[in-house]
């Protein structure tokens, strides 16, 4: 399949629906930035922030059955995260190391570790180290005959790693339920597209293993969503694994320990603020009378509401106790 | 009991956990029509069929990180390293993931896996057909590393490594392979991971070791008895976790250790037990603690007078035991 191939949907996105997923973005843009905030405050030691990846997150987990398939996540995925259930307390916990962070104990850096109940892992810092690890589940998938999909996000950063073509090598040989969901923002920390690669496209590389490859808009979310419905039918039907690169926008430096005005122009990010997910979505929404002022506004504190009630409680929660510090390094 | 050899056990191991337990698989490089280079899945394919026995392309890396990936989702893989030294390209698989899976997760998944490889030398290898990889691995908690040196060993270790919950790195030494026979029962058994064995007791000095170098070691004790020096072996069989209370007990007993190992001697598996013994039964002691290890070369020449020189054998063996008897 040719890149810029939009996939042809088998399933329409349904008005609420896309409201549903909006007030999704919307809470998840809120949660990001109180927690860019909590790190300026020295409450949050790191945080790689998801701002402009939302619209691909979203779009991509809600073509999923959640809890059943599984997604692979890396360090930027916050919308995976709260898409699949966790709560934005939850969460915060992490970026603030407190007990009853649910992904690891608050042992990983933040949103890492795994919660097997809504089928995300965030086993690593190593970029791409998880690609394998996907491909992996997906031959538990296909050795015990269940009809899970797998999905590894991963960066433009880590499409160059050794990991990733080796992961997709394999996965297309045994024709495995997975779909490798590029979230392409242009830059590997500072080093742009074209210090990565010399082709233009992630998508393109799919055709040399023998599987479909999708370059697409990740900042149109019913984009993301019908490409990703294709890609998960695909994976069930037993006809393999599918590339998809989302291209996506990063709003932020890498991390809260970057400074990306080193390596890159305020109107370079200016011009990207005009592909902002949240504003498209919303736009759309109005333009379909399905949004107005009034619930927009609605939306928008409420989703202030919850993260207000959910900072709270998180930086009141306790510190881990370290009575556990030597549990789990064995069976016991 | 019948007799059978190490690569014999091996086998045997596999395709007995293989047909009592569907969630076990096989995959590596050639271990399917091929067997295996050193035929260890001979046969498998026909019993088994290509979805349990996954002959996999070049790429160590994956071969770690898709078996990494299949464990912690259900599956019990044994995945095969053709020779130890292809091993590295797993390293941020084994050492950098499957060991922290449990931690990293407070213990929501686990990897029970096991990532299988013949190593060693002695055998015209080379560099890079003998090393031996142990140290690396067993520096890392999370990680279980088993290095059997008889038939019965290498079978019952195998078979619970394969049952355990846990990242087991299982290394066998090639040149036992073939040349290392023993009585193995029918009957079903396991060994516990981190048990050391006392091979060969005695009272005047002893050996610790592991691998290959137990029948060196038995060979030299041998002649070390025909001038009236009583040895005890103990084969570590587990490298981590390592059986303390076993290394003490035989110390406590001597009074004299000699830690006899194919590895590069510096910082390797005897720098360890070494300063347990230190630590634990120094009052114990009546010589200093000696190693004997591989030299300070970063592995094993081709050239056999060269190859020689890496190499320990029951004559070296023989010098050191005689030099710490006398002390």
């Amino acid at each position: 399949m040719a890149k810029n191939t939009k996939a042809q949907s088998n399933k329409e996105i349904q008005n609420d629906q896309l409201l549903d997923m909006y007030s999704e973005m919307v809470l998840c843009r809120t949660l990001d930035e109180r927690i860019w905030m909590l790190n300026r405050q020295g409450k949050a030691a790191i945080v790689a922030s998801s701002q402009g990846h939302e619209a691909g997150q979203i779009g991509s987990v809600a073509a999923l059955r959640k809890g059943y398939d599984q997604c692979y996540i890396y360090y930027r995925d916050l919308a995976v995260l709260l898409t699949l259930g966790l709560t934005p307390a939850e969460i915060i916990k992490g970026f603030v190391a407190k007990e009853g962070e649910p992904l690891s104990g608050a042992r990983q850096f933040p949103t890492h570790g795994a919660h097997p109940e809504y089928g995300v892992i965030n086993l690593s810092n190593v970029i791409a180290t998880h690609i394998p690890q996907a491909v992996g589940a997906a031959l538990t998938a296909k050795m015990k005959k269940e009809d899970r999909v797998i999905v590894a996000y991963f960066g433009d950063g880590a499409s160059s790693a050794g990991d990733c073509h080796e992961a997709m090598n394999f996965a297309a040989i045994h024709k495995l339920p997975i779909i490798f969901f590029c979230e392409n923002n242009g830059y590997a920390i500072s080093v742009p597209l074209s210090k990565q690669m010399a082709v233009d496209s992630v998508a393109s590389r799919a055709e040399g293993y023998g599987m479909p490859g999708i370059e697409i808009d990740g900042c149109d979310i019913v984009t993301v969503y019908e490409t990703t419905v294709e890609a998960v039918s695909r994976a069930r039907a037993g006809l393999g694994p599918t590339l998809i690169e989302a291209n996506v926008e990063r709003y932020l430096p890498h991390t809260s320990d970057d400074d990306d005005s080193i390596y890159r122009s305020a109107e370079e990010i200016e011009e990207a603020k005009k592909r902002d997910p949240l504003q498209l979505l919303s736009k759309q929404l109005f333009e379909l009378n399905i949004l107005d002022e009034k619930e927009d506004n609605a939306i928008r504190e409420n989703a202030k509401n919850i993260v207000n009630m959910a900072t709270e409680e998180a930086e009141n929660a306790p510190y881990p106790e370290t009575t556990d510090f030597h549990k789990h390094v064995y069976s016991e | 009991m019948p007799v059978i050899t190490v690569l014999e056990a091996i086998r045997d191991a596999m395709r007995e956990e293989m047909r009592k337990d569907e969630r076990v698989f096989v995959m590596g490089e050639d271990i399917g029509a091929r067997g295996g280079v050193f035929l260890a899945t001979d046969g498998f394919l026909s019993e088994f069929g290509e979805e349990r026995v996954i002959d996999t392309p070049l790429a160590e890396s994956s071969i770690a990180g898709i078996a990494l990936g299949s464990a912690m989702s259900g599956l019990r893989p044994i995945a095969e390293i053709e020779f130890a030294d292809f091993i590295w390209p797993t390293i941020n698989q084994i050492v950098g993931e499957a060991s922290k899976v449990r931690y990293g997760t407070e213990g929501k998944l686990q990897a029970p896996m096991v990532l299988r490889a013949p190593q060693g030398g002695g055998v015209r290898g080379a560099l890079y057909h003998s090393q031996s990889v142990e140290a690396l691995f067993a520096h890392t908690p999370g990680l279980k590393v088993v290095t059997p040196s008889t038939p019965y060993d290498a079978k019952g270790l195998l078979k619970a490594s394969i049952r355990d919950d846990d990242p087991v790195i299982f290394l066998e030494h090639k040149r036992t392979y073939r040349l290392v026979k023993g009585m193995v029962p029918e009957e079903e058994y396991t060994i516990p991971i981190g048990k050391a064995d006392i091979k060969q007791s005695g009272d005047d000095l002893s050996i610790i070791t592991y691998g290959l170098m137990v029948h060196h070691c038995l060979e030299a004790a041998q002649l070390a008895a025909s001038k009236n020096i009583s040895v005890e072996i103990l084969d570590l069989r587990t490298v981590r976790p390592l059986d303390v209370e076993s290394i003490i007990g035989t110390v406590e007993k001597t009074g004299k250790v000699l830690i006899v190992y194919e590895d590069n001697q510096a910082l390797g598996i005897g720098s360890e037990v070494s300063a347990l013994i230190s630590e634990h039964a120094f009052e114990y002691l009546d010589a200093p603690v000696v190693r004997l290890g591989g030299p300070e070369v970063p592995a094993m020449p081709f050239s056999p007078p060269l190859e020689n020189m890496f190499m320990i054998d029951t004559e070296k063996i023989s010098t050191a035991i005689n030099k710490l008897a006398e002390y």
